[in-house]
């Protein structure tokens, strides 16, 4: 279980937001939506742990989850507006990169975002939707609990989208959590919509 | 454990695959040292003279070439922010990165350094001497070298920011290195760089950590 606890975030010299509160069960899902610069980056990086909040605390089972940043990141899996991946490496290595995994684990990985055909393609060949795919597929390789998206349709097309409503659906059917930032419309069954800008200071 | 050596194993899987930073710096290594045989000229009372001391100073300027891209490539594409969020804390990232730099830069130019010490006429018996110094000398250069890297991330001009900041750290490796290879006990020498390296091993990670922390942030 999840809470946000009056979460304030500051860029710069400017108050994004303040007072974000929420609790998130296990098999739940978020859905933070707002204009541009209304702060949903800054939330999901805030609830990954990156960046510290001005205000307020995340707590994990009762616990501050932020007191241990490493601890934290255990329970997470994050993708970024940046897709974080290698041009020079192959499709398959770029799964491998950051841990070693079976052959079989990463085709599987990228088979949830049907990448699995390009497994051997310099990742450099990939298109911008491709790119997002396989950056989306990292989620398939982590057993964390909470999921963290920042915009995560960008460039995606219809078909992919469904695949990664699917995704979500079948992580929060094994009792994890999803909590996505985007501006499109993205299907998410009982998800809280949360309208970051109604927080603005 | 397992995701640190992990990390290590993904800095040398990457520098493998871009090849091409490692080998500009050790190229760099060997094409400086040539010019100083073409500039001072061929006599080996000259050229053995300062053998030690430019293959320090060059080392040092070799080394820091591929610093620029140590944190910034991962930077720029987030790779970092999937390196902070993997369990690891951000000191053992950045020191993970610092032993990778060493490994596929620190670790080739001592492999080299003794044939171009060779290249300047320096006795084949001071050629131990020097690269004994240079053990310490790379690592420390690793370390000094890394926590710049990390302290000028995202900075506007970092990339002019990073020798000036890091070259100024790594004089008292230089003097007491340079002065190690060619004294004949030099056990003080060896004791400072020791010193050094007591100091920095702790220190540069640490300090690294936090400045990726916040580049992230």
């Amino acid at each position: 279980m999840l809470e946000a606890r009056s979460l304030a975030a500051i860029r710069g010299e400017r108050l994004v937001f303040r007072d974000v509160s929420f609790s998130l069960a296990s098999g739940g899902a978020l859905l933070l939506i707002g204009p541009n610069g209304a702060g949903k980056s800054s939330l999901i990086r805030l609830l990954a742990g990156l960046t510290p909040p001005a205000a307020g605390d995340l707590l994990w089972q009762g616990d501050n989850a932020l007191d241990d940043p490493p601890l934290h990141a255990t329970r997470l899996c994050f993708v970024g507006h940046m897709d974080a991946i290698k041009p020079g490496l192959t499709v398959a290595d770029n799964l491998g990169l950051t841990r070693k995994r079976t052959r079989a684990d990463i085709l599987a990985a990228l088979a949830t975002v049907d990448l699995d055909r390009f497994a051997d393609l310099p990742a450099r060949l990939l298109s911008s939707g491709q790119r997002r795919r396989l950056a989306l597929s990292r989620l398939a390789l982590s057993d964390a609990p909470l999921w963290l998206l920042d915009e995560p349709t960008t460039g995606l097309d219809a078909a992919s989208v469904r695949r990664l409503e699917q995704n979500f659906a079948g992580h929060r059917a094994r009792g994890g959590m999803v909590i996505a930032a985007t501006h499109l419309p993205l299907d998410l069954p009982g998800a809280v919509p949360f309208d970051l800008s109604r927080m603005a200071a | 454990m397992s995701r640190f050596l992990a990390l290590i194993r993904r800095e040398l899987i990457l520098a493998l695959r871009h090849a091409g930073d490692s080998v500009a710096s050790l190229l760099f290594f060997i094409i400086a040292a040539s010019l100083f045989a073409f500039a001072v000229g061929p006599s080996p009372a000259v050229l053995s003279g300062i053998a030690p001391g430019v293959i320090w100073v060059i080392a040092l300027l070799a080394a820091l070439l591929p610093l620029n891209r140590l944190f910034a490539a991962d930077y720029e594409d987030g790779g970092l922010d999937q390196l902070m969020v993997s369990g690891l804390p951000a000191s053992a990232v950045a020191f993970g990165k610092i032993i990778g730099h060493w490994l596929t830069t620190g670790l080739p130019l001592l492999i080299i350094a003794g044939p171009v010490a060779i290249m300047l006429r320096l006795d084949a018996g001071g050629v131990p001497q020097l690269l004994l110094t240079l053990l310490p000398g790379t690592i420390l250069l690793s370390l000094v070298g890394g926590m710049s890297a990390a302290i000028t991330l995202g900075a506007r001009g970092g990339t002019v920011l990073l020798p000036l900041i890091a070259l100024p750290l790594m004089i008292p490796a230089l003097i007491f290195g340079a002065a190690g290879a060619v004294t004949p006990h030099p056990i003080a020498e060896f004791a400072m760089l020791l010193g050094l390296l007591a100091l920095f091993l702790p220190l540069a990670p640490l300090a690294a950590g936090a400045a990726l922390r916040a580049a992230v942030s």
